[in-house]
């Protein structure tokens, strides 16, 4: 037997190392079971076995927002598929490159309800960016090409590959040959922008009087941060960035003016408001952006950088549509700049009211330094504590929730891919499996899961395979002994009906539940304790640490845009809004 | 207004349902489809109707050409196309009843299929408006089915939903 016939499972993870992958996240199965074999039998690709697929596509979803690069998980058919597919919906939501790999039922079994059948292909087809079922052996190594081509490139998102079992049949081999080149025949991949609309674009950069930058994650997965920073230095606009964008532009930065939406900040959302122009680069008009769109910057021009066609005009139209890759459009705005002779506008009077705004309602990044007689630890003073214990320079992974906006407020990233939280589907349980994703690409970087006692427990099994790989991850755990989001919703606008949101006699015992795993748990409820025990966290270098806060249970996220209103229509506290 | 688009699509598995899927799935309207294979045995080409405004309408077209399986987009309603639409009905009435109906029809044409025990089958073309207006003159007790073709369309001139292109992407 020649030695370079192999069997399809064989390819498969052959096909995975000759795309450099060296870690996959997984969970075996039946249809699996020839690729699992596979992989016992070569030590390129290791295996990391998690214990719920959803948390194998967290994992690669984590390790691929850290790194940039694509990430891999691998699943049986069946439930194994279905497991991952809030995993695929997490990712596409935010366009993270991923190839997904889900064993199916032998091909001549396809159809007729076999044992853990699912139609793969079809339950997971509005939620991935393509998919592939194989049906020869021998199409896999291209297949696989072309799956992390189309994953990694253009807008990313994640690709299935639906293998049947009789796929990947040892008795079957053939010549493994990992194809060069591949061929697509329709697949166009943006680049430059058009330099008519670049010359536009900075026409329009220059003349503004209260422009704005808004950049969204396409900066992040286009690498585009030090171009964002280069042009923003020459505009002198105030920047803000989306919930994904954060990090994108360094938020100790003095033109940053945090976040914009939802939960943005008072002075971001009055400037998108109150702009004349309004220069959204990788980001998309996502309604927890605009608020409602019919009152969207209405005295603005638009000009709007995204690689992806259909996000363009969208929900908002746009004044100039620059089509492109952010990274390069960026360095051709930039390059332009320099050469336009057109004067820049004056935008001294637009930072003085920027600077009016900060001060009447921005937010207090100094909290630790309240007066704190009752003992009574805010949310919003963890996150400052995480911060400074680890010096603004952690991966934050977060689930879905209050904590999250904490977080995503409170801790400046100054550097992108440090952030990492399920944007746009917002997945509770995203936190920890993504955490795992980040200390497997990064072991000597502090990796902290922000979370809440109600996401930490649509993941909790994790803990388990943070034991078997010794993954140090830091758990800060919000504890408000309800679901605080649901909460101020219900506060806010259900009269105070709290409807299935509280189940604080039957939480678990998180310090103990932490050490029946092996790991560590620590419990903080007094603010004097808090510095201390996040300190004593992050020391404990090759451990768990579980640090259970329990925090104000009244506390909600402000400021907070009115539903159906303007930007500049917030509620900046429990008493005040400004409508 | 109805627009009518045409797709060249790669003849892969699931390829047709991540077309149609795409329409459910972000709320856009079918009124008509019709796929069939082509020239070239690794494409299908797709020709639909939607009622959409102008707006969805261009957010259809760069969704549609989104979707990897999808090689070309044409939006037959802004080009010079000619299109047709062609319908079989079967009506509970004479061979000579029938013909009449088909020759008053308004700028259509046809011809009867089959006649059997009272019954006639026709089948008729042309603009799918006038299709629809023969179908709502018919008497109720004389008609018993209908399936129509949905409506076909092509460019005219040298413009044409054609490729053998192959994009190399290289990785050396």
């Amino acid at each position: 037997m020649s030695k370079n016939l192999i069997n399809g499972g064989g390819a498969l993870i052959r096909a995975l190392a000759d795309e450099n992958i060296d870690l996959i996240f997984g969970y075996p199965g039946g249809a699996a079971l020839h690729i699992y074999d596979a992989i016992y039998q070569q030590n390129e690709v290791q295996h990391i076995l998690v214990r719920h697929e959803q948390a194998a596509v967290h994992a690669a979803d984590g390790f691929a927002r850290a790194t940039g690069k694509t990430g891999v998980a691998l699943v049986t058919s069946g439930p194994g598929a279905t497991n991952a597919i809030t995993g695929i919906a997490t990712a596409y939501m935010d366009s993270i490159p991923l190839v997904v790999i889900s064993g199916q039922v032998a091909s001549h079994l396809i159809g007729t309800d076999a044992f853990q059948e699912t139609d793969m292909i079809g339950i997971s087809r509005p939620i991935v960016k393509h998919s592939f079922l194989v049906q020869s052996a021998e199409e896999i190594p291209a297949i696989v090409k072309k799956a992390f081509h189309i994953a990694s490139s253009g807008r990313p998102g994640p690709v299935v590959i639906d293998v049947p079992k009789d796929m990947t049949d040892p008795k079957v081999t053939f010549e493994y040959k990992y194809p060069k080149d591949l061929y697509l025949r329709s697949y166009p991949i943006l680049g430059e922008a058009d330099s008519a609309h670049v010359f536009e674009a900075v026409k329009i950069l220059k003349e503004a009087k209260k422009p704005v930058i808004y950049a969204g994650g396409g900066v992040i997965q286009s690498n585009a941060s030090e171009e964002l920073i280069n042009l923003s230095k020459m505009v002198g606009a105030p920047v803000t960035n989306t919930l994904m964008g954060l990090g994108a532009f360094p938020a100790t930065d003095n033109q940053f003016i945090g976040m914009l939406g939802m939960h943005g900040t008072y002075e971001a959302n009055m400037v998108m408001s109150e702009a004349d122009l309004i220069f959204n680069v990788g980001a998309r008009f996502d309604d927890r952006i605009t608020n409602n769109p019919k009152k969207f910057g209405l005295e603005a021009k638009k000009i709007h950088v995204d690689s992806d066609p259909s996000s363009i005009d969208k929900i908002i139209n746009v004044d100039v549509a620059l089509q492109g890759d952010a990274k390069l459009v960026l360095s051709q705005l930039c390059a332009e700049f320099k050469k336009s002779e057109l004067e820049n506008a004056d935008l001294k009077p637009w930072w003085k009211q920027i600077n009016g705004w900060k001060q009447k309602h921005g937010l207090n990044h100094d909290m630790l330094d309240l007066e704190n007689q009752n003992e009574i630890i805010l949310p919003q003073q963890v996150i400052q504590s995480l911060y400074k214990v680890t010096k603004g320079k952690a991966f934050i992974t977060s689930d879905v929730g209050q904590h999250q906006m904490f977080a995503a407020q409170y801790y400046k990233f100054d550097e992108p891919r440090k952030w990492i939280n399920s944007g746009g589907l917002g997945t509770m349980g995203f936190g920890l499996p993504s955490a795992m994703g980040v200390k497997f690409a990064f072991p000597d970087e502090d990796v902290a899961c922000v979370t809440g006692e109600g996401s930490i427990q649509m993941c909790i099994q994790e803990l388990s395979t943070c034991s078997q790989y010794g993954l140090p991850v830091k758990i800060v755990n919000l504890n408000n002994r309800a679901l605080g989001m649901v909460k101020q919703w219900q506060d806010m606008q259900y009269g105070g009906r709290y409807s299935s949101i509280s189940y604080e006699d039957s939480l678990p015992d998180f310090v103990k539940l932490a050490e029946s795993f092996g790991h560590v748990g620590l419990k903080v409820e007094k603010f004097s304790e808090l510095n201390s025990a996040m300190e004593e966290a992050f020391s404990l270098k090759d451990r768990l640490v579980f640090l259970d806060v329990l925090i104000d249970p009244d506390e909600h996220v402000y400021p907070m845009l009115e539903a159906g209103g303007s930007m500049s229509e917030m509620r900046i506290s429990k008493k005040d809004k400004t409508f | 207004m109805l627009s009518h688009i045409a797709i060249l699509l790669e003849n892969q598995p699931g390829a047709l349902s991540r077309v149609v899927g795409l329409f459910s799935q972000r709320g856009y309207n079918i009124d008509s489809l019709s796929v069939a294979p082509t020239q070239d045995s690794t494409l299908s080409r797709l020709t639909m109707t939607t009622s959409e405004n102008p707006e969805t309408i261009n957010q259809i077209l760069r969704q549609l050409f989104k979707l990897v399986d999808v090689v070309m987009v044409q939006n037959l309603s802004e080009a010079e196309a000619h299109s047709i639409e062609l319908a079989i009905i079967k009506l509970i009435a004479s061979k000579e009843k029938v013909e009449k109906i088909i020759s008053n029809a308004n700028k259509l044409e046809g011809k009867i299929l089959n006649e059997q025990d009272e019954h006639t089958m026709f089948e008729i073309w042309g603009d799918s408006s006038n299709i629809d207006a023969l179908l709502a003159s018919l008497k109720d007790e004389e008609f018993l089915e209908v399936t129509r073709s949905g409506l076909l369309g092509m460019t005219k001139g040298s413009v044409a939903l054609n490729t053998n292109d192959q994009t190399k992407i290289s990785y050396d």
